[in-house]
């Protein structure tokens, strides 16, 4: 049988362990987010909503993911 | 969150300020601020609140407009955590590089004129200068300064900070200010939809007695009835 690699990634600041191959959009649906209501950021960079599906994860990945809460 | 909706419904606001935070990812029933408060009805201000350099305050405003397309931002760039002040040479920064990217600034400033003026000629879309620290609810401590602000643009001003009470409102509404910006007064009243009631009170107060044009201050009284036909 072959064995699925993971590999690991930081998303807001929590470790996740993923499958090898997972792009952004599969973190996404995974963690069933609104993606209307949110921005995105990889490594410091902010993501084009509409390439999250070519965006393929890589070990060690820092993804933020925020929306607007209440505040002055 | 409902109580918060309430009060901005009665307040009457126009505009609410946001910060951008993270999605807590490991609760998902978590209320979204969206779905309590319709961004189609009450304009949603991205700001930068907690932030201390311009490197954070970028970061921040650059998701913002990322996560609904709004190029209508809040900059506020603080300076150190005791009384929370602008850090303005970090905010004057800020402001000409949000301006050079497309961003409609209104920025949060301390009252000073000269750094107003700076501020305008940077590219900010609107002046918004403290009545007192955040939070202090001490009210407009410098008057004189606000008016001379209110004399030399014409861009929208709007007091940010430090208000205490309805009557606050009244006098930064009488000065000229275009709007005041409340969170901590009203949120922290004992009956904070009273408190929301008597701000949107006091702001079409004090609008409405700037408009009026008030009688000259004489330092002798002046009878109000006719002397005439007196008996």
């Amino acid at each position: 049988m072959k064995k699925i690699k993971k590999i690991k990634i930081k998303v807001n600041g929590k470790l996740k362990v993923i499958k090898e191959g997972y792009n952004l959009l599969n973190l996404i649906n995974n963690l069933k987010i609104p993606i209307k209501k949110v921005a995105i950021e990889l490594n410091k960079e902010i993501v084009d909503k509409k390439k999250l599906n070519i965006i393929k994860l890589k070990t060690n990945d820092k993804i933020e993911i925020v929306h607007f809460i209440g505040g002055g | 969150m409902s109580e918060c909706a309430k009060a901005i419904k009665l307040s009457g606001a126009d505009i609410v300020t946001v910060a951008v935070r993270r999605v807590n990812i490991s609760d998902k029933k978590k209320p979204i601020l969206m779905d309590y408060i319709d961004p189609k009805k009450v304009t949603y201000l991205p700001n930068t609140a907690g932030c201390f350099n311009s490197d954070e305050a970028l970061r921040t405003l650059r998701l913002a407009r990322e996560i609904g397309g709004w190029k209508l931002v809040k900059l506020e760039v603080l300076g150190d955590k005791k009384n929370l002040f602008p850090e303005m040479i970090e905010t004057l920064k800020s402001t000409e590089v949000l301006a050079k990217e497309g961003f409609k600034v209104m920025v949060y400033c301390n009252d000073d004129p000269l750094m107003a003026k700076r501020l305008e000629n940077s590219g900010a879309c609107a002046i918004m200068p403290l009545a007192a620290p955040i939070g202090s609810g001490l009210g407009i401590q410098n008057k004189v300064n606000v008016k001379i602000i209110r004399n030399q643009t014409k861009l929208p001003l709007i007091i940010d900070a430090g208000l205490g009470q309805a009557s606050d409102a009244v006098i930064a509404m009488e000065l000229g200010c275009d709007g005041v910006l409340v969170n901590t007064a009203i949120a922290k009243a004992k009956k904070p939809f009273e408190m929301a009631l008597a701000f949107k009170n006091a702001v079409i107060a004090g609008r409405k007695s700037y408009l009026s044009g008030r009688i000259e201050k004489r330092i002798l009284g002046s009878p109000s009835s006719p002397s005439e036909g007196i008996i």
